[in-house]
């Protein structure tokens, strides 16, 4: 420049710092529509000292610069390595392999005190149920809806009722095991959800489920197959419940962080109750994926009562083992 | 977050998009601004989003048809049409915003993504947390209305009140200053937009000091105008249509008080080029000095 004008400083300053900022872009629009794996070692080098000097040029430029094109763009690029640089996550098998071997145990650890409350309405309710239809018969009709009942009512024959629980078609059981476990996670996913509010749909989820299956006992305890429905009912059961209660409770932790936060505020509160009761609802669906096998299979093929039990005691063994022992380790 | 507060008394209302931003401290110290997923853009995404799931849907059922009727065992279709609706009610969300864009086509679509709120790293678990809640949030509701639709008159009542308290969930985002659905709000989530800028042509590189100096502005003509103005001005030359450079030229012209010289809109983009070069770098000056002129109303710079 030889004129005296002041055509100092910004001019050189961008034409200084274009090329970088263009690599930038170049760098995250490569991140962002390939994929990370396709940075060379250089590139790993650079990405951050470029997303550095655009930052400290965004300082410069918001401070010198009128040029509202300029600081508009670089603001975004700036927030898009930022995202990039801090926001980035661990390659897929490393987090499903962490939810395994700790996240999953240690969330599921993380509301013990729910879980015992939610097993213990259920417990109750069932118990409930179970009286009721006890001694007044009639309230089974107004507790079990004839489609979930189907026949096996207090009227029922006892063979009738024997049938039902040792008999049943072989035929096309790969689709029952699914259905049983669509609808089943659809349940748990939904009583997770509605955790939100305070945890009373929860409740009442949980209650009306336990209910109805004290009632059933009722109808099959008369008749002395009680020993029968146990069997038949806890060799999927014992996941399936304890999938259905670890749900409830994960609605409940939800609830329970909302309405009473404690130190945090609220919002914080929820959050972390939120992604930790995520993280045991993919847990609750894989159970429930075990669970339909065991009943789509297992209780179809196999009616001895005494392997049904020790199948069903296996399955809450290894449950419990597993959500009070595992990653215990890794977390020091 | 805290916004940084302006002066009330001056400042005029905020408008919409900056009543929407959000400022995120990096860990290098510098202040970078977000600005919320308006309602109408969540809305569009998700409708987008939803056409493509019932699609998807659509196209399911049809292969799940097509595959029983070449089988004629229904076995695999009825087990593969129940897990893909699974799935798709489920995980096409968290599918799709675990990518490395956090963001479902729909969102694409729209220019925006998920971020976490605390600027930090975005969890599976957050992602699954702000979705599974879409239970609560689409698929309850439209069973209520389903029940309402189907069912006789105490039931379509039961479904109504439903659907009135489901609504809660629906229009959450409506009623907070973040336009946090449940779903964000448990997961620690927000949706920013996320709108690519381009860089514009540098005005002052096609500038040399000579064409300035032609006009030769006066101190007074140059503090006439502030940052707003000059940004507007920069707008319009990038803009580059001939009838808003005459008009602007005139106001500038009337404004400082210049004789229109007439001729075609060529001279007048050549004055206004010359103008914004020579007012930009006279109040890049002033900012080098610490005095920022905001607008024509500030008596400051």
């Amino acid at each position: 420049m030889s004129s005296a004008a002041p055509a100092f400083g910004v001019r050189h300053f961008r034409a200084e710092r274009e090329a970088d900022w263009q690599r930038l872009e170049a760098l995250l629009d490569l991140v962002e529509k390939k994929s990370p794996k396709r940075l060379t070692n250089d590139d790993l080098v650079e990405l951050p000292r470029l997303y550095r000097a655009t930052l400290s040029a965004l300082s410069i430029a918001r401070e010198t610069s009128l040029d509202a094109s300029m600081t508009a763009y670089l603001e975004s690029l700036s927030t898009r390595a930022y995202f990039i640089l801090y926001g980035c996550r661990e390659p897929l098998w490393r987090q499903i392999g962490g939810f395994f071997l700790h996240g999953w145990p240690a969330a599921v650890r993380g509301m013990f005190g729910e879980t015992l409350l939610i097993a213990a309405l259920f417990v109750a309710s069932a118990l409930a149920g179970y009286f009721l239809v006890a001694s007044d018969p009639a309230w089974f009709n107004a507790l079990v809806s004839g489609e979930m009942a189907n026949g096996r009512d207090m009227s029922a024959t006892t063979e009738f009722l024997r049938r039902s629980l040792y008999e049943s078609e072989v035929d096309g059981l790969h689709v029952f095991a699914t259905q049983l476990f669509t609808h089943n996670s659809q349940i748990a996913i939904m009583a997770f959800a509605l955790g939100f509010a305070f945890g009373i749909p929860t409740f009442l989820l949980i209650a009306s489920n336990g209910v109805m299956l004290g009632a059933m006992y009722a109808a099959f305890i008369s008749k002395g197959l009680g020993f029968g429905l146990t069997g038949w009912l806890m060799i999927h059961g014992s996941t399936e419940l304890f999938a259905i209660i670890l749900a409830g409770a994960a609605g409940l932790h939800i609830g329970r962080a909302v309405a009473f936060p404690g130190q945090r505020t609220r919002l914080a509160a929820a959050g972390e109750a939120g992604r930790r009761a995520a993280l045991v609802m993919i847990g609750v669906v894989i159970m429930l994926l075990v669970a339909g096998l065991l009943e789509g299979f297992a209780r179809q093929l196999i009616t001895a009562d005494y392997a049904r039990y020790a199948i069903a005691a296996t399955m809450f063994a290894i449950w419990v083992v597993y959500f009070a022992l595992g990653g215990r380790r890794a977390r020091g | 977050m805290p916004v940084a507060k302006r002066d009330k008394s001056t400042a005029p209302r905020p408008t919409d998009a900056e009543r929407r931003t959000r400022a995120l401290v990096t860990p290098e110290g510098v202040t970078l601004h977000l600005r919320l997923a308006g309602a109408g853009s969540r809305a569009g995404a998700f409708t987008i989003d939803a056409v493509i799931m019932f699609v998807t849907l659509i196209a399911l059922t049809v292969g799940a048809f097509l595959l029983w009727g070449s089988t004629g065992n229904m076995g695999p279709a009825s087990i593969i049409w129940l897990l893909g609706f699974f799935l798709l009610r489920n995980f096409y969300f968290t599918l799709f915003e675990s990518g490395t864009r956090a963001a479902t086509p729909g969102k694409r679509a729209l220019k925006l993504r998920v971020v976490a709120r605390d600027g930090g790293r975005l969890t599976g678990g957050a992602i699954l947390a702000r979705n599974l809640m879409r239970e609560v949030e689409v698929f309850l509701p439209l069973i209520f209305l389903l029940v309402a639709q189907a069912e006789g008159f105490s039931n379509r009542w039961l479904g109504l009140i439903g659907l009135g308290w489901t609504a809660i969930f629906i229009f959450m985002p409506l009623f907070n200053r973040d336009r946090l659905r449940a779903g964000d709000l448990l997961a620690g989530t927000w949706v920013v937009e996320n709108e690519r800028p381009r860089i514009a042509p540098d005005l002052l590189a096609a500038n040399d000091t000579a064409r300035i100096d032609a006009y030769a502005f006066t101190p007074q003509e140059l503090e006439t105008y502030g940052q707003f103005e000059v940004q507007r001005l920069e707008e319009v030359l990038h803009r580059n249509d001939p009838d808003t450079l005459t008009t602007v030229a005139g106001v500038i012209r009337r404004k400082i008080g210049r004789r229109d010289e007439g001729g075609s809109w060529s001279h007048d983009r050549a004055f206004l080029e010359a103008y914004y070069a020579a007012t930009r770098l006279h109040l890049e000056r002033r900012l080098l000095f610490g005095q920022r002129k905001r607008d024509k109303f500030d008596s400051a710079g």
